[in-house]
């Protein structure tokens, strides 16, 4: 421990006299490194993302504080040690003043460091797991995490004639974090888990699982599923005939994501998901935040990754507000806590103790509007703390 | 009588030419040190390159010497980068410790697999790696409460190189590092293939059953040569976590198989150059087109590689080639 930290003096020094060798660049332009899987299995995450983040840009001008706001995007291709790569090359080359993006959590994970030595804002803007935030001083989230979502979806469950459930999550670290919170959730206010279920996070097909949960005879089933992986499950779950048997379907909104909703179909109709934004919000913010998404973006909608990315940017130019145009990481991430703003997907603000975001999670139903699917919300649960630093915090 | 004398002695210059030191070589470490004075901005590239070509030249030992046909070669490099993680997390955070740990860590698991290898053909071959690579990655996956699972395994704090050079932000150090475990291991590798084992190596390549006719014991060289890879690839994993100090469950991802293959493909098989060669190519194209253009950079690499392999690669690795051993032909 005693070495990293010299080594953190060490970096410290060495980037005063390199920044002192370019102030004419770094005083007028503000550089945000964003750092996505742009290729691979999780390019959808970084078109999202970046969509998002300059969907923000372009609805309020590049400058902020009197500095011009640069991105500079890298694809990381979801491989850590290229994060991790990419991370280290903006901050020593490029002089960033913030570093933005990651995709997954280990992606996350892998930049953090970097981060804390360099003393650089690090911006999550999909990763969901709730450890990312504490990996590092310097690590702000606007994304979500996944407890945050899992736990409105149990208590709501608990409410609303629920007793026995099921739960069916992909097998791998935020499939299990949804799992436990949900059960804790759940079962503390009475209610039975009859079976959970573990589903291979690659080229899963659900087939035989669903008919264990249609053997379990529950009052609903409770699924997380990474984005992507939800269209295979609604059509499986129609064709199983789980919802003529009674089954309801409830979920994290990561299983009806916006920019899939539409192709599921019919057989999404009627499920209830849990989330922190949905397209289909109403407010004047998010009018606006969709159709100009839309248009730069040939009708894509937006879903939670792109609110993440462009909520990132909205953190970042309230900071450097703040700062009055000081950039240094300290300064901004002292501006950063405690933050609040009403964002297309209603009221955030950012925990001054996590640093990770506070926000509502609305409860929705997939309904067809104007020809299209959506998520309808129906009920809020406001400010919503991530609850396994809350309960740690107890 | 006296024409096989004077044709033997001819064979034996050759042989001993070979080993002979030429001038791209000298050149090619040279620039690798230069690059440390010129190109400081880029050091953690050129690690990259480092690691990568180490790796490569880990696959040309057991592909290009042997003839083993591998897809599964990065269960080597992700356990050496596991070993070397866990060691310094758990025991000891000196990296030349970590990578003699890393290094026989995977020399084990290379000779233990090595009898599983050997059995059957290529394409038995090519089914086996993949598997032993896809089962080490699900297992890593499943041990979360050692490896981190799929979020990877953080807290790696590496110890200053022999006590005394820190692994810094810019990555100098760890180019050095790099670099100077690469030279070493080449030079040893070098002095392997020209060894009368290394060339028992090729003869089995070329035709086993004469092998066997001449007394080559060929299984028991494979063994040999298998396991001395594995260690390398376990070696440049090592590398990779001590540098990044960070692993991820993709150091046993399917792609890093593929691209090692790849990317000795594209240098060239069968001349331990080839690897280091190819690992600059390939890092160097990724890099400057992933700048470019982020989310298309794929398509223009796949494109360039297919050229490449097509047309340009003979003449590639013929600039590479003032070898005289061209005419001894057979070998080859």
């Amino acid at each position: 421990m005693i070495g990293r930290r010299a080594l953190i003096g060490l970096a410290a020094g060495l980037a005063m006299t390199t920044s002192f060798t370019a102030p004419a660049i770094s005083q007028e332009t503000f550089k945000v490194g964003l750092i996505l899987p742009m290729t691979g299995p999780f390019a959808s995450t970084g078109r999202q993302v970046e969509a998002g983040a300059r969907a923000y840009m372009a609805a309020h001008g590049d400058t902020a504080a009197g500095k011009t706001v640069e991105l500079i995007v890298r694809d990381d291709a979801g491989t850590a040690d290229q994060t991790r790569r990419l991370a280290q090359e903006l901050v020593v080359n490029e002089e960033v003043d913030a570093l933005a993006g990651f995709g997954l959590t280990p992606l996350a994970l892998a930049a953090g460091s970097i981060a804390t030595q360099a003393k650089v804002p690090a911006v999550v803007m999909a990763a969901a797991t709730s450890v990312i935030t504490e990996e590092s001083e310097y690590f702000v989230r606007t994304s979500g995490t996944l407890p945050q979502s899992a736990v409105p979806v149990a208590t709501w469950a608990g409410e609303n004639d629920i007793q026995s459930v099921v739960t069916l999550v992909s097998d791998y670290g935020p499939g299990i974090d949804a799992e436990t919170w949900f059960t804790k959730e759940f079962t503390d206010n009475g209610g039975e888990i009859l079976e959970a279920v573990r589903v291979p996070l690659q080229n899963p097909d659900f087939a035989p699982f669903l008919q264990r949960v249609r053997d379990a005879e529950p009052d609903a089933v409770f699924v997380f599923l990474p984005s992507g992986a939800g269209s295979l499950f609604m059509r499986q779950f129609a064709n199983r005939g789980l919802g003529e048997a009674g089954i309801r379907l409830i979920a994290t909104g990561d299983v009806t994501d916006d920019d899939i909703l539409n192709e599921m179909g019919d057989p999404a109709l009627g499920a209830i998901t849990g989330h922190f934004y949905s397209a289909a919000h109403d407010s004047p913010e998010n009018e606006a935040f969709v159709s100009a998404f839309k248009e730069a973006n040939d009708g894509m909608r937006p879903n939670f990754m792109a609110i993440g990315g462009y909520d990132g940017m909205q953190a970042l130019y309230a900071a450097l507000e703040k700062t009055e145009g000081d950039t240094s990481g300290d300064a901004l991430m002292e501006a950063l806590k405690g933050l609040s703003w009403t964002s297309p997907r209603g009221p955030v603000s950012i925990d001054p103790e996590t640093r990770d975001i506070v926000q509502n999670i609305y409860m929705r139903e997939v309904k067809s509007v104007d020809g299209e699917l959506y998520n309808v919300e129906f009920e809020t649960y406001e400010a919503v703390k991530d609850p396994v630093k809350a309960q740690a915090a107890d | 009588m006296s024409e096989t004398r004077t044709s033997s002695t001819a064979a034996a210059d050759q042989l001993v030419s070979r080993t002979r030191w030429r001038a791209f070589e000298v050149a090619l470490w040279l620039s690798a040190v230069a690059v440390i004075f010129l190109l400081p901005s880029k050091m953690l590239l050129f690690t990259e390159i480092a690691i990568l070509a180490l790796f490569a030249i880990s696959l040309d030992l057991v592909l290009g010497y042997a003839g083993i046909v591998s897809l599964g070669h990065a269960a080597f490099f992700g356990l050496g980068a596991y070993s070397a993680g866990l060691f310094a997390k758990h025991v000891f955070g000196d990296p030349t410790l970590g990578l003699l740990v890393a290094g026989l860590a995977s020399a084990a698991f290379g000779f233990l697999t090595s009898f599983l290898v050997l059995r059957g053909s290529d394409l038995t071959r090519l089914m086996t790696t993949l598997g032993i690579a896809l089962m080490l990655g699900e297992l890593a996956n499943r041990l979360d409460s050692v490896t981190g699972g799929a979020d990877g395994l953080t807290g790696v704090t590496m110890r200053p190189i022999l006590g005394l050079f820190e692994f810094d932000l810019w990555g100098r150090n760890g180019y050095i590092y790099s670099l100077i475990v690469l030279f070493v291991l080449t030079m040893l590798a070098r002095r392997i293939v020209h060894s009368p084992f290394g060339l028992s190596l090729r003869a089995i390549k070329s035709n086993p059953v004469r092998a066997a006719m001449v007394a080559v014991p060929s299984n028991k060289r494979l063994v040999t040569i298998y396991t001395v890879a594995a260690a390398y690839a376990g070696i440049a994993g090592a590398l990779l976590t001590q540098t990044t100090g960070f692993v991820s469950l993709d150091v046993l991802a399917f792609h890093r198989s593929a691209d090692v293959l790849l990317v000795l493909v594209l240098g060239g098989v069968g001349y331990l150059y080839g690897g280091i060669i190819g690992a600059i190519i390939f890092t160097l194209l990724r890099d400057v087109l992933s700048e470019l253009t982020p989310q298309y950079w794929m398509f223009w690499i796949g494109l360039i590689l297919v050229a490449i392999v097509l047309t340009g690669r003979d003449r590639l690795t013929r600039l590479g080639s003032w070898r005289p051993a061209r005419q001894a032909g057979g070998t080859r």
